[in-house]
């Protein structure tokens, strides 16, 4: 018969973690340890029961990377809140609006100033070294009031134009991701659970910082896009001429090139112009070129009508485009 | 010749494989009470034999030695329970190879992580989260939950072993969890 059967393995493993806990996270000195060491040597089981618990507890040394993503929000103090709001009165020119905001990527409280663009709007914001953000259409995001060089998109797209500091890196926090500037111009775009990274030049970097996330992470080169979830994150490369079309609302101009209509029309929608839409699924899949100012859904009309030989109907608030 | 390490390989050879092995003890023995007690038991004769001599194949070793300990179990009963082994001419060696469950766990080990803290109860839950994401002592959490140190020591030792069950054990046992 096996003489180990009789001891009871729940006992000794709930033994050996009340040793863990006490050694981890109370005082421990000599004496403490020669009793452990005492326990441990009466059996084998004894060892190997301690052992595996201490093994399993090490391997969460993992959850740490849980603090690394707080550390990017630092702690209010309260007695800071109104000196805050005081600062932000004298900032008032920048048109902010102060919350003290707790997000889902960074449970502890951060004060934040949120610039906003409504639909059509576009917005510039230069900050103290430099550093240029530019807010595309219905754009919401946040900087910290602390240190500028963390940054939330909640929504919408923004072009980031960095000026590269080791010491203190350009973070923007999106959609559960996290971006991180190597020395950067890029574009980035937020919508609820998806967020698209298209690096101009220098280097970034995205990670998933959702703990609910598989966890990833890509480093890009100019030219090259990365499009993430919850639970994939794709790379991809475009030519510097299609970047550069994805940019032209900087200039106020969408630009098409062998875009569908489809495409064009839901990038047109975005600017809060009157809303198109198209009748059915193969007018929706023609072709078309083009540059358009963002505002002047007029001129996109002119030309389905011209080139593509389109009729154009009003209903209710929205223009359908039919053959 | 440097002494053999018992823990560094118990660690690194055993441990990684018990969730194939709590799979394997749980298809093949219907009493789920004495599981944990028949792996301390094979943890018992595997380590006991690798002090003596390591064996060559640990994956092979450790399901031939749960096996043993199985007939064992059923030959040495008063009353042979018949059901007890579904079918011990069926039990099957597993092989030495690449085992998938090592890439897999790596892979998905914060999520586990994360879904093991989440069955905790709640009050357990954040005490290992204060130690171990925030870094705090046992006076510390008790300090700032008010609570007594020794709540404390039970609810961290209670978190070590259900996230040990999580992280070497089957993924069911996440619903057997307190």
């Amino acid at each position: 018969m096996n003489e180990h059967a009789t001891t009871s393995s729940t006992t000794i493993e709930e033994t050996a973690s009340d040793w863990l806990q006490r050694q981890r996270f109370f005082d421990w000195d000599a004496a403490a340890q020669a009793e452990l060491d005492a326990w441990l040597a009466q059996s084998l089981a004894h060892k190997l029961a301690y052992w595996r618990l201490e093994a399993a507890w090490d391997r969460t040394e993992r959850l740490k990377v849980l603090r690394a993503a707080e550390k990017l929000a630092p702690k209010v103090v309260p007695r800071h809140v109104n000196r805050w709001i005081f600062a932000v009165g004298a900032a008032a020119a920048l048109a902010a609006v102060v919350t003290i905001v707790r997000t889902q990527a960074l449970p502890r409280s951060v004060v934040t100033q949120t610039y906003a663009t409504t639909a059509g709007g576009h917005k510039t914001i230069t900050l103290t070294d430099g550093s240029q953000i530019e807010l595309n259409t219905n754009t919401v995001l946040r900087i910290a009031t602390d240190n500028p060089r963390n940054v939330w998109l909640d929504k919408g797209e923004a072009y980031f134009q960095i000026r590269h500091n080791d010491a203190n890196p350009f973070v923007v926090i999106a959609a559960g991701h996290r971006v991180t500037d190597l020395g950067t111009a890029f574009l980035l775009r937020s919508t609820n659970s998806r967020v698209s990274l298209s690096l101009i030049e220098g280097r970034a970097r995205i990670d998933s910082i959702n703990p609910d996330m598989q966890p990833h992470s890509a480093v890009l080169s100019p030219g090259q896009v990365a499009v993430a979830t919850a639970n994939s994150l794709s790379t991809s490369t475009k030519p510097a001429v299609e970047l550069d079309n994805e940019l032209g609302w900087r200039r106020g101009i969408v630009i098409f090139h062998h875009t569908t209509l489809d495409a064009a029309v839901a990038e047109f929608n975005r600017y809060g112009n009157e809303k198109l839409a198209v009748s059915d699924e193969t007018v929706g899949a023609l072709m078309l070129n083009g540059t358009f100012p963002t505002h002047d859904t007029q001129a996109f009309i002119r030309v389905a009508q011209q080139v593509l030989h389109l009729k154009v109907q009003k209903d209710g608030s929205r223009l359908v485009l039919s053959r | 010749m440097t002494a053999f390490d018992l823990k560094a390989w118990f660690i690194r050879e055993i441990l990684p494989l018990e969730a194939a092995l709590m799979q394997y003890l749980q298809h093949n023995w219907r009493n789920v009470a004495d599981i944990t007690d028949l792996r301390q038991d094979v943890y018992l004769r595997v380590c006991e034999a690798a002090a003596q001599e390591p064996p060559r194949h640990p994956r092979q070793f450790l399901f031939t030695t749960a096996r043993n300990l199985l007939i064992d179990r059923v030959r040495h009963a008063q009353i042979i329970p018949i059901e007890a082994v579904s079918d011990l001419e069926a039990l099957e060696v597993a092989k030495d190879e690449p085992s998938p469950e090592r890439s897999a766990i790596a892979r998905d080990e914060l999520r586990r992580l994360q879904a093991a803290l989440d069955r905790l109860l709640e009050r357990c839950r954040e005490v290992v989260m204060m130690g171990r994401v925030e870094g705090l002592s046992g006076r510390e959490i008790a300090a700032r939950l008010g609570v007594a140190e020794c709540t404390v020591s039970e609810h961290l030792a209670k978190g070590m072993r259900a996230l040990a069950n999580i992280l070497f054990g089957h993924p069911s046992d996440l619903t057997k969890l307190p």
